[in-house]
């Protein structure tokens, strides 16, 4: 008789109130407006509304892995794309003339390559959550407590275990960023641009030139 | 003062709570308790920084300043407070509504989130969180939203202009600033606000402004630049674009963007204090009784100092150009701040004394 009063109880509801209650919660909401800020990325009409939205995504993802006690990665997450990648984008979003209704014609137009793209996702996502990988996973995570200092920890990882792997992607990024720099970097002949070096360098006998010359009558 | 507080909560509330939730309700007030204790003071020192700059101004340009309102002039914040909340706030009919409303929200919030990991002494401090120094460059980037979406809201071309000036000058200073963190970063070997300061043991020689004077030097004035202060006030710009990206705001709307400024000018105020200058530590060896000792006394003179500076940089320098501006944000700070970098961790490296012996 006993056992079958467990039951009354959801067993979803049953692990809320044993432990780790408002890490739940806390959960919960942030994953509810992590999906929420998602979805409005893409249906918002406004692409300054959709940018924001995205913002506001990164934030919620930053919140849930300061939950898995990795603070590194969540403050670096706002650090880089809402503190750099987004102020770049809304930059140009703002300043682009877009026309409203052309992009909306190939919302229609584009919905099933969309479909398609987000059906793979789901099988590829849904192959791996069924296969069994994560469980044991769950199982063997760890909780560091409070004393616990992620960065140290990420840091000693990448700087002995992964040392090449991270210095192959370090050069590879760097040889990016030179690339991207010269392929836009044009010195054109027209620009009125200043040499600040030689306007330092100016001397009084550069620019004034002193006439001794006698004094004229009336 | 804590046990004044659970006492109080036993008194009224505690009944009322069950046993389960005891925990966390303590925690919650006390926290808000504290938060109480740190922005009522940093408040009152916005409206009062704001009377500093105009009499040290005054003074600098041989005037008075203002003497009117109170015993001399005393009183001249609490009217000006006053005069602005009985304002009506104008929303421009063209402008986004929800945008426009919340922009000033957006850049008042991180600059008093941000002093959630400042500590005050040695163990004064509301979160003493690990990625304490990480936590500060996050918050810091973020307070340029709010002058972006008031820009792009207002729906007005000088707004925009401002907030478009304003957007790429924080994105060029930030890059310095962040390198220039950095440098402190190798020299104390800690991302915790209180290790850095712990790591810079000792009088004024010790602090970490000597080994790493151009870092330094480079985040006070990246530090004015973030904070869109003269002379890098080209967002706001008054002979060219008007007032820039708060052209548009009226009344309180208006005051919160030049509440945040002035927090966020405290704010750089204490980082460069609590980084480079050894935070509540004393400017005088452990030998010489009283003056000797470490204190928040300490920690509020250097904060006092920078903010003079500020001020007094912008009574003395002529608004930079914008270009002028990019140059040396792009071209002369992040080389400097790199080759620097790798100065200081040589100077580790070797472990020079006094700094890293």
């Amino acid at each position: 008789m006993e056992s079958d009063r467990v039951i009354v109880v959801p067993r979803c509801l049953l692990r809320i109130i044993n432990k780790k209650m408002f890490e739940l919660i806390v959960f919960y909401i942030f994953a509810a407006l992590l999906l929420t800020s998602a979805v409005m990325v893409i249906t918002m009409r406004n692409p300054v509304h959709a940018a924001l939205s995205l913002i506001l995504a990164f934030f919620s993802s930053a919140a849930i892995w300061l939950l898995l006690e990795a603070e590194f990665l969540a403050i670096v997450l706002v650090l880089v794309y809402v503190g750099a990648v987004m102020v770049l984008f809304l930059f140009v979003i703002m300043m682009l003339d877009i026309n409203l209704a052309k992009i909306r014609e190939g919302f229609i137009r584009f919905l099933p390559v969309g479909f398609l793209v987000a059906l793979v996702m789901v099988i590829v996502m849904g192959s791996i959550v069924g296969s069994g990988i994560i469980e044991p996973l769950l199982e063997e995570r760890v909780y560091y407590g409070p004393g616990f200092s992620n960065t140290q920890h990420l840091g000693q990882t990448l700087y002995t275990d992964y040392l090449y792997p991270f210095e192959i992607a370090g050069a590879i990024l760097l040889v990016a960023i030179i690339a991207a720099i010269s392929l836009t970097m044009r010195a054109r002949r027209d620009t009125k641009a200043q040499d600040p070096n030689r306007q330092v360098a100016v001397k009084r006998s550069d620019r004034v030139r002193l006439v001794s010359m006698k004094t004229e009558d009336r | 003062m804590i046990e004044l507080l659970h006492s109080l909560l036993d008194a009224t509330l505690m009944p009322l709570v069950p046993e389960s939730m005891h925990r966390i309700t303590y925690l919650t007030f006390e926290t808000v308790f504290k938060i109480t204790l740190i922005l009522t003071p940093l408040l009152l020192a916005v409206a009062y920084i704001t009377f500093a700059e105009r009499k040290i101004i005054g003074y600098i340009q041989c005037r008075i300043g203002p003497n009117r309102v109170g015993p001399r002039g005393w009183l001249q914040p609490i009217a000006d407070a006053l005069k602005l909340i009985f304002k009506e706030i104008i929303i421009p009919t063209g402008a986004n509504r929800n945008l426009f409303i919340i922009a000033p929200v957006l850049s008042l919030a991180p600059s008093l989130a941000a002093w959630a990991v400042i500590p005050f002494n040695d163990h004064l401090v509301l979160a003493d969180i690990n990625a304490g120094l990480l936590y500060i460059l996050a918050l810091t980037s973020l307070s340029v939203y709010g002058i972006i979406i008031a820009g792009w809201a207002s729906n007005s071309k000088y707004a925009f202009l401002g907030a478009m000036r304003s957007a790429a000058q924080i994105v060029a200073y930030e890059i310095a600033m962040g390198f220039a963190l950095v440098g402190v970063l190798i020299a104390s070997g800690s991302l915790n606000m209180g290790e850095i300061v712990a790591a810079q043991e000792g009088w004024l020689v010790h602090w970490f402004w000597l080994p790493l004077l151009p870092l330094c030097v480079i985040y006070f004035i990246s530090g004015v630049a973030e904070t869109n202060r003269a002379p890098f006030d080209v967002a706001e710009g008054e002979s060219e674009i008007v007032a820039g990206f708060h052209v548009d705001y009226s009344g309180m709307a208006f005051s919160v963007f030049f509440m945040a400024e002035y927090a966020n000018m405290i704010m750089i105020a204490a980082l460069t204090s609590i980084l480079f200058f050894g935070g509540w530590l004393s400017p005088f060896p452990e030998m010489i009784p009283i003056l000797g000792e470490p204190g928040l006394f300490w920690l509020l003179v250097k904060i006092s100092f920078f903010l003079f500076l500020f001020l007094w940089f912008r009574a003395t320098f002529p608004r930079y150009r914008y270009d002028q501006i990019m140059r040396l944000g792009w071209k002369i700070f992040i080389p400097i701040t790199i080759v620097w970098l790798i100065v200081a961790a040589v100077f580790v490296l070797i472990g020079l004394p006094p700094w890293f012996d």
